[in-house]
Protein backbone atom coordinates (compact mmCIF):
# COMPACT_ATOMS: atom_id res chain seq x y z
CA UNK A 1 0.00 0.00 0.00
CA UNK A 2 1.43 3.33 -1.00
CA UNK A 3 1.08 6.44 1.11
CA UNK A 4 1.84 10.00 0.19
CA UNK A 5 4.70 11.35 2.24
CA UNK A 6 4.17 14.76 3.83
CA UNK A 7 0.97 16.74 3.62
CA UNK A 8 -1.05 14.20 1.65
CA UNK A 9 -1.84 16.71 -1.08
CA UNK A 10 -0.52 15.89 -4.56
CA UNK A 11 2.71 17.74 -5.27
CA UNK A 12 2.10 20.85 -7.39
CA UNK A 13 4.50 21.51 -10.20
CA UNK A 14 2.14 23.69 -12.21
CA UNK A 15 3.42 27.03 -13.42
CA UNK A 16 0.50 29.45 -13.11
CA UNK A 17 0.28 33.20 -12.52
CA UNK A 18 1.23 32.79 -8.83
CA UNK A 19 4.43 30.99 -9.69
CA UNK A 20 5.24 33.53 -12.37
CA UNK A 21 4.79 36.32 -9.84
CA UNK A 22 7.07 34.52 -7.36
CA UNK A 23 9.71 34.38 -10.06
CA UNK A 24 9.43 37.86 -11.59
CA UNK A 25 8.54 40.07 -8.61
CA UNK A 26 12.08 40.10 -7.18
CA UNK A 27 13.54 41.21 -10.52
CA UNK A 28 12.38 44.85 -10.25
CA UNK A 29 9.46 45.46 -7.90
CA UNK A 30 10.99 43.66 -4.94
CA UNK A 31 14.64 43.54 -5.98
CA UNK A 32 16.86 42.13 -3.20
CA UNK A 33 19.56 44.81 -3.53
CA UNK A 34 17.76 48.03 -4.38
CA UNK A 35 14.53 47.45 -2.47
CA UNK A 36 15.05 44.82 0.23
CA UNK A 37 18.66 45.92 0.91
CA UNK A 38 19.91 42.33 1.11
CA UNK A 39 23.27 41.07 -0.14
CA UNK A 40 24.70 44.53 -0.72
CA UNK A 41 28.28 43.80 0.41
CA UNK A 42 29.33 41.54 -2.43
CA UNK A 43 27.47 43.67 -4.95
CA UNK A 44 29.77 46.54 -4.08
CA UNK A 45 33.08 44.82 -3.75
CA UNK A 46 33.36 42.61 -6.83
CA UNK A 47 31.68 44.68 -9.52
CA UNK A 48 34.81 46.15 -11.11
CA UNK A 49 34.62 43.70 -14.03
CA UNK A 50 31.76 41.91 -15.74
CA UNK A 51 33.35 38.45 -15.68
CA UNK A 52 33.77 38.59 -11.89
CA UNK A 53 30.14 39.65 -11.54
CA UNK A 54 28.99 36.79 -13.76
CA UNK A 55 30.94 34.19 -11.76
CA UNK A 56 29.63 35.60 -8.49
CA UNK A 57 26.06 35.62 -9.84
CA UNK A 58 26.31 31.99 -10.96
CA UNK A 59 27.55 31.05 -7.48
CA UNK A 60 24.75 32.89 -5.72
CA UNK A 61 22.07 31.52 -8.07
CA UNK A 62 23.23 27.91 -7.55
CA UNK A 63 23.75 28.23 -3.78
CA UNK A 64 20.45 30.06 -3.22
CA UNK A 65 18.41 27.54 -5.23
CA UNK A 66 19.93 24.41 -3.68
CA UNK A 67 19.86 25.90 -0.17
CA UNK A 68 16.19 26.88 -0.47
CA UNK A 69 15.35 23.43 -1.85
CA UNK A 70 17.16 21.67 1.01
CA UNK A 71 15.73 23.91 3.71
CA UNK A 72 12.23 23.56 2.31
CA UNK A 73 12.50 19.75 2.12
CA UNK A 74 13.45 19.41 5.79
CA UNK A 75 11.51 22.45 7.06
CA UNK A 76 9.15 20.40 9.22
CA UNK A 77 12.04 18.62 10.96
CA UNK A 78 14.19 21.64 11.86
CA UNK A 79 13.76 22.67 15.54
CA UNK A 80 12.96 26.39 15.66
CA UNK A 81 15.65 27.17 18.22
CA UNK A 82 18.55 26.05 16.04
CA UNK A 83 17.15 26.80 12.59
CA UNK A 84 19.69 29.55 11.79
CA UNK A 85 22.60 27.22 12.53
CA UNK A 86 21.05 24.45 10.40
CA UNK A 87 20.54 26.88 7.53
CA UNK A 88 24.08 28.23 7.88
CA UNK A 89 25.49 24.69 7.86
CA UNK A 90 23.63 23.88 4.63
CA UNK A 91 24.72 27.12 2.95
CA UNK A 92 28.32 26.78 4.17
CA UNK A 93 28.59 23.26 2.72
CA UNK A 94 27.27 24.42 -0.66
CA UNK A 95 29.63 27.40 -0.72
CA UNK A 96 32.57 25.14 0.12
CA UNK A 97 31.73 22.96 -2.88
CA UNK A 98 31.38 25.99 -5.17
CA UNK A 99 34.68 27.45 -3.91
CA UNK A 100 36.56 24.20 -4.54
CA UNK A 101 35.08 23.86 -8.05
CA UNK A 102 35.97 27.48 -8.82
CA UNK A 103 39.56 27.02 -7.62
CA UNK A 104 39.91 23.91 -9.78
CA UNK A 105 38.45 25.42 -12.95
CA UNK A 106 38.92 29.23 -12.94
CA UNK A 107 41.92 29.72 -10.67
CA UNK A 108 42.61 33.36 -11.65
CA UNK A 109 39.04 34.48 -11.06
CA UNK A 110 39.00 32.68 -7.71
CA UNK A 111 42.12 34.65 -6.68
CA UNK A 112 40.46 37.91 -7.67
CA UNK A 113 37.25 37.16 -5.79
CA UNK A 114 39.40 36.17 -2.75
CA UNK A 115 37.29 36.08 0.40
CA UNK A 116 34.09 37.14 -1.32
CA UNK A 117 33.18 33.60 -2.43
CA UNK A 118 33.30 32.56 1.22
CA UNK A 119 31.13 35.51 2.07
CA UNK A 120 28.24 34.06 0.05
CA UNK A 121 27.64 32.17 3.34
CA UNK A 122 26.70 35.39 5.10
CA UNK A 123 25.07 36.91 2.02
CA UNK A 124 21.86 38.00 3.68
CA UNK A 125 19.99 37.40 0.44
CA UNK A 126 20.61 33.63 0.52
CA UNK A 127 19.94 33.30 4.24
CA UNK A 128 17.03 35.73 4.07
CA UNK A 129 15.23 33.68 1.42
CA UNK A 130 15.91 30.41 3.25
CA UNK A 131 14.67 31.84 6.55
CA UNK A 132 11.93 34.10 5.23
CA UNK A 133 10.43 31.95 2.47
CA UNK A 134 11.70 28.37 2.24
CA UNK A 135 10.99 27.65 5.93
CA UNK A 136 7.26 28.13 5.27
CA UNK A 137 6.71 26.96 1.70
CA UNK A 138 6.89 23.65 -0.22
CA UNK A 139 10.01 22.92 -2.31
CA UNK A 140 8.82 24.02 -5.77
CA UNK A 141 7.76 27.60 -4.87
CA UNK A 142 10.80 27.87 -2.59
CA UNK A 143 13.17 27.12 -5.47
CA UNK A 144 11.30 29.56 -7.74
CA UNK A 145 11.53 32.26 -5.09
CA UNK A 146 15.26 31.66 -4.60
CA UNK A 147 15.81 31.71 -8.38
CA UNK A 148 13.84 34.94 -8.76
CA UNK A 149 15.71 36.71 -6.01
CA UNK A 150 19.09 35.44 -7.18
CA UNK A 151 18.29 36.63 -10.72
CA UNK A 152 17.29 40.04 -9.36
CA UNK A 153 20.61 40.14 -7.51
CA UNK A 154 22.50 39.04 -10.63
CA UNK A 155 20.74 41.69 -12.72
CA UNK A 156 21.94 44.54 -10.47
CA UNK A 157 25.42 43.01 -10.17
CA UNK A 158 25.89 42.77 -13.92
CA UNK A 159 24.42 46.22 -14.67
CA UNK A 160 26.73 47.83 -12.08
CA UNK A 161 29.76 45.84 -13.27
CA UNK A 162 29.07 46.69 -16.92
CA UNK A 163 28.76 50.40 -16.11
CA UNK A 164 31.98 50.40 -14.12
CA UNK A 165 34.00 48.37 -16.60
CA UNK A 166 32.75 50.38 -19.60
CA UNK A 167 33.34 53.81 -18.08
CA UNK A 168 36.42 52.83 -16.08
CA UNK A 169 38.55 51.10 -18.71
CA UNK A 170 36.37 51.26 -21.84
CA UNK A 171 36.01 47.47 -21.98
CA UNK A 172 33.21 44.94 -21.68
CA UNK A 173 34.10 41.35 -20.66
CA UNK A 174 37.72 42.23 -21.47
CA UNK A 175 37.08 43.46 -25.05
CA UNK A 176 37.90 47.08 -25.87
CA UNK A 177 34.56 48.74 -26.70
CA UNK A 178 35.48 52.40 -26.39
CA UNK A 179 38.91 53.19 -27.92
CA UNK A 180 41.04 55.01 -25.33
CA UNK A 181 42.80 58.30 -26.08
CA UNK A 182 46.00 56.63 -24.91
CA UNK A 183 45.78 54.24 -27.88
CA UNK A 184 44.70 56.90 -30.38
CA UNK A 185 40.92 56.64 -29.75
CA UNK A 186 38.54 59.25 -28.37
CA UNK A 187 37.51 57.93 -24.91
CA UNK A 188 39.24 59.32 -21.83
CA UNK A 189 38.73 56.63 -19.13
CA UNK A 190 37.20 57.71 -15.82
CA UNK A 191 39.60 56.46 -13.16
CA UNK A 192 37.04 56.88 -10.37
CA UNK A 193 34.95 54.05 -11.81
CA UNK A 194 37.69 51.52 -11.07
CA UNK A 195 37.88 52.55 -7.41
CA UNK A 196 35.57 51.01 -4.79
CA UNK A 197 33.44 54.14 -3.97
CA UNK A 198 32.06 54.30 -7.51
CA UNK A 199 30.01 51.13 -6.87
CA UNK A 200 28.08 53.05 -4.22
CA UNK A 201 27.46 55.98 -6.56
CA UNK A 202 26.34 53.70 -9.38
CA UNK A 203 23.91 51.80 -7.12
CA UNK A 204 22.65 55.05 -5.58
CA UNK A 205 21.94 56.50 -9.02
CA UNK A 206 20.42 53.19 -10.13
CA UNK A 207 17.99 53.32 -7.20
CA UNK A 208 17.11 56.89 -8.17
CA UNK A 209 16.48 55.85 -11.77
CA UNK A 210 14.36 52.85 -10.74
CA UNK A 211 12.25 54.97 -8.40
CA UNK A 212 11.68 57.57 -11.07
CA UNK A 213 10.48 54.90 -13.50
CA UNK A 214 8.39 52.99 -10.94
CA UNK A 215 7.15 55.62 -8.44
CA UNK A 216 5.60 52.87 -6.27
CA UNK A 217 9.13 52.06 -5.01
CA UNK A 218 9.63 55.47 -3.36
CA UNK A 219 10.01 55.18 0.42
CA UNK A 220 7.21 56.60 2.52
CA UNK A 221 7.99 59.14 5.30
CA UNK B 1 55.75 46.52 19.03
CA UNK B 2 55.94 48.95 16.13
CA UNK B 3 54.72 46.17 13.86
CA UNK B 4 51.54 45.75 15.92
CA UNK B 5 50.81 49.49 16.00
CA UNK B 6 51.17 49.57 12.22
CA UNK B 7 48.83 46.60 11.92
CA UNK B 8 46.27 48.28 14.18
CA UNK B 9 46.31 51.55 12.24
CA UNK B 10 46.08 49.67 8.99
CA UNK B 11 43.10 47.61 10.21
CA UNK B 12 41.24 50.65 11.56
CA UNK B 13 41.82 53.18 8.77
CA UNK B 14 43.57 51.91 5.64
CA UNK B 15 41.74 48.63 5.35
CA UNK B 16 38.54 49.66 7.05
CA UNK B 17 36.26 46.66 6.52
CA UNK B 18 33.16 48.80 6.03
CA UNK B 19 34.50 51.60 3.85
CA UNK B 20 37.33 49.92 1.92
CA UNK B 21 35.97 46.38 1.51
CA UNK B 22 32.25 47.09 1.98
CA UNK B 23 31.71 44.21 4.39
CA UNK B 24 28.68 44.18 6.64
CA UNK B 25 26.93 46.68 4.38
CA UNK B 26 23.46 45.30 5.07
CA UNK B 27 23.53 46.03 8.77
CA UNK B 28 25.70 49.09 8.13
CA UNK B 29 22.93 50.66 6.07
CA UNK B 30 20.01 49.26 8.05
CA UNK B 31 21.18 50.08 11.59
CA UNK B 32 22.58 53.57 11.01
CA UNK B 33 19.34 55.54 11.14
CA UNK B 34 19.77 56.39 14.82
CA UNK B 35 22.86 57.13 16.87
CA UNK B 36 22.05 54.73 19.74
CA UNK B 37 21.53 51.70 17.54
CA UNK B 38 24.71 52.51 15.64
CA UNK B 39 26.75 52.68 18.84
CA UNK B 40 25.16 49.42 20.06
CA UNK B 41 25.95 47.55 16.87
CA UNK B 42 29.46 49.01 16.74
CA UNK B 43 30.22 47.85 20.31
CA UNK B 44 28.83 44.39 19.63
CA UNK B 45 30.98 44.04 16.50
CA UNK B 46 34.17 45.11 18.34
CA UNK B 47 33.39 42.58 21.06
CA UNK B 48 32.62 39.59 18.86
CA UNK B 49 35.34 40.36 16.32
CA UNK B 50 38.07 40.57 19.00
CA UNK B 51 36.92 37.19 20.27
CA UNK B 52 36.31 35.19 17.08
CA UNK B 53 39.32 36.15 14.93
CA UNK B 54 41.92 34.86 17.48
CA UNK B 55 39.71 31.85 18.25
CA UNK B 56 39.50 30.93 14.58
CA UNK B 57 43.24 31.51 14.30
CA UNK B 58 43.91 28.96 17.06
CA UNK B 59 41.57 26.43 15.45
CA UNK B 60 43.07 27.01 12.02
CA UNK B 61 46.60 26.33 13.26
CA UNK B 62 45.57 23.44 15.52
CA UNK B 63 43.17 21.58 13.24
CA UNK B 64 42.96 22.72 9.64
CA UNK B 65 46.40 23.60 8.29
CA UNK B 66 48.48 21.07 6.45
CA UNK B 67 50.32 19.01 9.05
CA UNK B 68 48.40 20.60 11.92
CA UNK B 69 47.07 17.24 13.01
CA UNK B 70 50.53 15.68 13.42
CA UNK B 71 50.04 15.67 17.22
CA UNK B 72 47.57 12.82 16.67
CA UNK B 73 50.31 10.62 15.24
CA UNK B 74 52.45 10.36 12.11
CA UNK B 75 49.59 9.02 9.94
CA UNK B 76 47.71 12.31 10.38
CA UNK B 77 50.69 14.50 9.49
CA UNK B 78 49.78 14.96 5.83
CA UNK B 79 46.10 15.77 6.24
CA UNK B 80 45.11 19.20 4.90
CA UNK B 81 41.64 20.18 6.10
CA UNK B 82 41.65 23.79 4.89
CA UNK B 83 38.61 23.17 2.69
CA UNK B 84 36.55 22.82 5.88
CA UNK B 85 37.41 26.34 7.04
CA UNK B 86 34.12 27.97 5.98
CA UNK B 87 32.01 25.54 7.97
CA UNK B 88 34.30 25.64 11.00
CA UNK B 89 34.53 29.45 11.04
CA UNK B 90 30.79 30.00 10.78
CA UNK B 91 30.15 27.40 13.50
CA UNK B 92 32.67 29.09 15.80
CA UNK B 93 31.11 32.49 15.12
CA UNK B 94 27.57 31.25 15.78
CA UNK B 95 28.67 29.54 19.00
CA UNK B 96 30.77 32.51 20.17
CA UNK B 97 27.89 34.91 19.60
CA UNK B 98 25.62 32.67 21.65
CA UNK B 99 28.13 32.46 24.52
CA UNK B 100 28.88 36.18 24.47
CA UNK B 101 25.15 36.86 24.54
CA UNK B 102 24.62 34.66 27.61
CA UNK B 103 27.69 36.09 29.38
CA UNK B 104 26.66 39.71 28.82
CA UNK B 105 23.12 38.91 29.92
CA UNK B 106 24.46 37.41 33.15
CA UNK B 107 27.18 39.92 34.07
CA UNK B 108 26.39 43.19 32.26
CA UNK B 109 22.60 43.46 32.04
CA UNK B 110 22.73 47.18 31.17
CA UNK B 111 24.92 46.56 28.12
CA UNK B 112 22.70 43.61 27.18
CA UNK B 113 19.56 45.71 26.99
CA UNK B 114 21.33 48.41 24.98
CA UNK B 115 22.70 45.91 22.45
CA UNK B 116 19.31 44.24 22.20
CA UNK B 117 18.60 42.40 19.00
CA UNK B 118 21.99 43.18 17.41
CA UNK B 119 23.99 40.55 19.25
CA UNK B 120 22.29 37.49 17.69
CA UNK B 121 22.21 39.22 14.30
CA UNK B 122 25.97 39.56 14.34
CA UNK B 123 26.35 35.84 13.63
CA UNK B 124 25.29 36.55 10.07
CA UNK B 125 27.18 39.82 9.66
CA UNK B 126 29.77 39.52 6.92
CA UNK B 127 32.25 41.72 8.84
CA UNK B 128 32.78 38.91 11.33
CA UNK B 129 33.22 36.08 8.82
CA UNK B 130 35.18 38.43 6.53
CA UNK B 131 37.61 39.24 9.35
CA UNK B 132 38.30 35.54 9.90
CA UNK B 133 38.70 34.89 6.18
CA UNK B 134 41.15 37.79 5.77
CA UNK B 135 43.04 36.44 8.79
CA UNK B 136 43.30 33.08 7.03
CA UNK B 137 44.23 34.55 3.65
CA UNK B 138 46.99 36.74 5.13
CA UNK B 139 48.20 33.99 7.46
CA UNK B 140 48.35 36.10 10.64
CA UNK B 141 50.00 34.76 13.81
CA UNK B 142 48.00 34.63 17.05
CA UNK B 143 49.11 38.05 18.45
CA UNK B 144 48.63 39.61 15.02
CA UNK B 145 45.14 38.18 14.79
CA UNK B 146 44.19 39.64 18.18
CA UNK B 147 45.33 43.08 17.03
CA UNK B 148 43.66 42.65 13.63
CA UNK B 149 40.40 41.44 15.19
CA UNK B 150 40.19 44.41 17.53
CA UNK B 151 41.30 46.91 14.89
CA UNK B 152 38.89 45.76 12.21
CA UNK B 153 35.97 45.70 14.64
CA UNK B 154 36.89 49.18 15.89
CA UNK B 155 37.14 50.48 12.33
CA UNK B 156 33.63 49.22 11.59
CA UNK B 157 32.33 50.87 14.78
CA UNK B 158 33.87 54.24 13.82
CA UNK B 159 32.42 54.00 10.34
CA UNK B 160 28.87 53.17 11.45
CA UNK B 161 28.82 55.87 14.15
CA UNK B 162 30.05 58.44 11.61
CA UNK B 163 27.35 57.43 9.12
CA UNK B 164 24.64 57.60 11.80
CA UNK B 165 25.74 61.15 12.68
CA UNK B 166 25.56 62.20 9.03
CA UNK B 167 22.15 60.59 8.51
CA UNK B 168 20.69 62.34 11.57
CA UNK B 169 21.75 65.68 10.07
CA UNK B 170 20.56 64.59 6.64
CA UNK B 171 16.95 64.39 7.79
CA UNK B 172 16.85 68.22 7.76
CA UNK B 173 17.96 68.50 4.14
CA UNK B 174 15.86 68.66 1.02
CA UNK B 175 16.67 65.50 -0.91
CA UNK B 176 15.10 64.78 -4.35
CA UNK B 177 12.05 62.52 -4.10
CA UNK B 178 13.50 59.35 -5.65
CA UNK B 179 16.81 59.61 -3.80
CA UNK B 180 15.24 59.80 -0.33
CA UNK B 181 16.26 57.12 2.13
CA UNK B 182 18.33 54.37 0.56
CA UNK B 183 19.53 56.25 -2.53
CA UNK B 184 21.12 59.21 -0.77
CA UNK B 185 22.57 56.88 1.88
CA UNK B 186 24.48 54.99 -0.81
CA UNK B 187 25.88 58.24 -2.17
CA UNK B 188 26.87 59.46 1.31
CA UNK B 189 28.66 56.18 2.00
CA UNK B 190 30.42 56.57 -1.36
CA UNK B 191 31.69 60.02 -0.34
CA UNK B 192 32.78 58.67 3.08
CA UNK B 193 34.59 55.85 1.35
CA UNK B 194 36.40 58.35 -0.88
CA UNK B 195 37.38 60.32 2.21
CA UNK B 196 38.80 57.16 3.80
CA UNK B 197 40.87 56.54 0.67
CA UNK B 198 43.02 59.50 1.75
CA UNK B 199 44.52 57.21 4.39
CA UNK B 200 46.00 54.96 1.73
CA UNK B 201 48.63 57.68 1.24
CA UNK B 202 50.06 56.89 4.68
CA UNK B 203 53.34 55.00 4.51
CA UNK B 204 53.57 52.31 7.18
Amino acid sequence: MSTVIGSGRPARFTFGPNERATLTDPLIANNPITVQMLGVCSALAITTRVDNAVVMSVGVILVAMIASLAVSLIRERIPTAIRIIVQLAIIASLVTVFDQVLEATFYEISLELSVFVGLIITNCMVLGRAEGYAMRHPPFPAVLDALGNALGYALILIVVAATRELLGVGKLLGFQVLPLTRDGGWYEPNGLMVLPPSALFVIGLLIWAMRTWWPSLVEKD
Amino acid sequence: MEHFINLLIRAVFLENLALAYFLGMCSYLACSKKMETAIGLGLAVVFVQTLTVPLNNILMRGLLDEGALSWLGPTFAEIDLRFLSFILFIAVIAAAVQIVEMAIDRFLPALYTSLGVFLPLIAVNCVILGGSLFMQERDYTLPESIVFGFGSGFGFAIAIVALAAIREKLSYSNVPEGLKGLGITFIVVGLMSMAFMVFSGIQL
